[in-house]
């Protein structure tokens, strides 16, 4: 029987375990049959600080872990025919480019062939009062801040175009999360560009692994509910499609996760909004008569997709220069430690009041009420329960300068000294903010396309 | 035993269910999908628009839109304008609102006994 294809994710997000991509390629080499792997490492606003990160040093503004996550697979990728793709060209491709091709030098491997895509920053062609806002980010107020980066979601097309010309390792910059396991699929089946139904194969494939072991157990886990096995090495998972557009999703072996019915179907729903309706730049995908069937350990088919061809608009983020964040914290514990917390608390708001700071301020009581709670405090506010061991008080704020947000977090230092009783563990930050908004752009304004050159070439 | 099965309780939805939080700008999306498919009526039944609403009214939501999945089976909730602007705007710790499928799961719902989950050991 001929072997499936297998697309592999090593990455799920910039920030993910670096040593997940052996074991997936160790896979993927035993199973003999053909296959690519791909690191998902872009997040929306991923981009926009890795331009303000290429503004400080014009040779960065990619994917940091870049080296440590290819060194240990590049060379075994490149003897046994396993295209690498991965969107760690963040800001700068080109830049990527050059650090993988050194790489390869080092690896001796001088004639590994090397694909980069361009054609995602659209600064220079995007004209924003003309377009019209992608709807969910509508009710945003932008604040007017300045362009720090503007991206348009490319297809798989360049990517495969890539890969048709030899490349064994391709590197985008922005482009459809599900297009970077949908483009080695396309290239090695041949898939035409209208085959809607095939595409919806892929890109589920895609969407399903793009995320990485949020798909295998990951994320999913919730011990005494949803237990999984050895879940400090958890697998990263591996989509397996044949000819006929049969997808199979599992994951490396001999790691701990799992795949299951339940962990596809928290992935399949994951970011979705209406699953009639899920838009990616190669086709628009219908999960409403999908089906997962568990056909033994870690094997799961997903079948019933349906495709539809993708718009003619374009997604394109834009990010904004968006102020400043400041932040603090410190701890109380012991007796009395709530009624301190919020003593704190109220010093806080009161001193940036007095000091008429331009800052919109948060307080958090870590411990009793954070994350589920507003901006308003309600829930903190509102706390009739049992005395904790243990409080932290957190304040954030948003500032226009950061001198301003830096001045708000430092009143959180100031309560070492001037109170309440007994608080500790301060720490306090700056953080620069971006805010993104997304356009639809006319795909007919974008102009993609990929070079490949051999590694001693682009090391140049 | 039958009847003991049966009976009606009132229990956390996590007992019953499991999920899973994505954003996207200041929209938040949560999966609700039962551990056993004979909950997914009687979970539809209780978790309307307007009752998910009621959970997220305190971080400002302005709407809720659910879709439904029999064939999974599962329910997919779209939550207006939850995320204090998002994760790029937002002053909350969790800028992406992923633990807000836990906000979900806390909620309460009957079922009958043989659809909960026992509470781990």
């Amino acid at each position: 029987m001929k072997q499936p294809f297998r697309v592999g994710n090593c990455a799920g997000f910039s920030g993910d375990r670096v040593d997940a991509p052996g074991p997936v390629v160790d896979t993927l080499i035993e199973s003999g049959g053909p296959g690519a792997v791909f690191f998902e490492v872009l997040g929306e606003r991923t981009v926009a600080l890795a331009q303000l990160e290429k503004r400080r040093d014009p040779l960065r503004g990619y994917e940091p872990m870049l080296e440590r996550l290819l060194e240990p697979i590049l060379k075994r990728c490149a003897e046994h025919g396993i295209p690498i793709i991965g969107n760690f060209g963040a800001a700068n491709p080109p830049g990527a480019a050059r650090v993988i091709a050194q790489l390869a030098l080092r690896l001796g491997l001088p004639d590994l062939r090397i694909g980069v895509v361009h054609g995602d920053d659209v600064r220079e062609r995007i004209a924003l009062a003309a377009l019209p806002v992608y709807e969910a980010d509508a009710a945003l107020d932008m604040g007017g801040g300045d362009i720090v980066s503007a991206n348009a979601y490319l297809s798989a097309r360049p990517m495969v175009e890539a890969l048709a010309a030899g490349a064994q390792v391709v590197i985008t910059g922005r482009t459809g999360d599900p297009s970077l396991a949908l483009a080695p699929l396309i290239h090695h089946y041949g898939w035409a560009y209208d085959d809607w139904a095939r595409l919806a194969i892929g890109a589920t494939a895609g969407h399903l692994l793009e995320c990485g072991a949020q798909v295998t157990g990951g994320y999913y886990y919730d011990p005494g509910f949803k237990d999984i096995p050895d879940p400090a090495n958890i697998g990263f998972p591996i989509a397996e499609v044949d000819t006929d557009g049969r997808l199979v999703i599992t994951k490396a072996a001999r790691t701990g996760g799992l795949v299951n019915a339940q962990t596809v179907k928290e992935q399949l729903l994951y970011e979705i909004h209406d699953p009639g309706f899920y838009i990616t730049p190669d086709v628009t995908l219908d999960f409403t008569g999908v089906s997962v069937r568990e056909l033994g350990p870690d094997r799961v088919e997903v079948s019933g997709v349906r495709g539809a061809p993708a718009p003619e608009k374009v997604k394109a983020t834009v990010c904004f220069d968006g102020g400043w964040m400041g932040e603090g914290e410190i701890s109380y514990a012991g007796p009395n430690c709530l009624a301190r917390a919020r003593a704190a608390a109220e010093v806080l708001l009161e001193r940036l009041r007095l000091r008429q700071l331009a800052v919109q301020p948060r307080i958090d009581l870590i411990g009793v009420a954070s994350v589920h709670d507003g901006d308003g405090g309600a829930k903190w506010r509102g706390y009739n329960g049992g005395e904790p061991d243990d409080v932290r008080v957190r304040l954030a704020v948003s500032a226009r300068t950061q001198d301003d947000a830096d001045q708000a977090a430092r009143e959180v230092l100031a309560l070492y000294c001037c109170g309440p009783a007994g608080g500790g563990g301060v720490r306090w930050r700056t953080t620069q903010r971006i805010r993104t908004q997304s356009y639809l752009m006319p795909r007919g304004d974008l102009a993609p396309g990929a070079r490949v050159l051999s590694a001693k070439e682009m090391a140049r | 035993m039958s009847d003991a099965k049966d009976a009606m309780v009132a229990v956390p939805l996590h007992r019953v269910a499991h999920g899973r939080a994505g954003d996207k700008g200041n929209r938040l999306n949560v999966s609700v999908i039962p551990y056993d498919s004979g909950a997914y009526e009687l979970i539809a039944q209780q978790l309307t628009e307007r009752r998910v609403l009621e959970v997220f009214a305190h971080r400002g939501a302005t709407g809720v839109r659910r879709y439904e999945l029999p064939l999974l089976p599962a329910l997919n909730f779209v939550i207006e304008d939850v995320l204090e602007g998002g994760v790029n705007g937002s002053l909350n710790l969790d800028g992406h609102g992923k633990s807000n499928s836990f906000l979900l799961l806390g909620v309460e719902v009957r079922v009958p006994q043989r659809f909960v989950r026992p509470v781990p050991e």
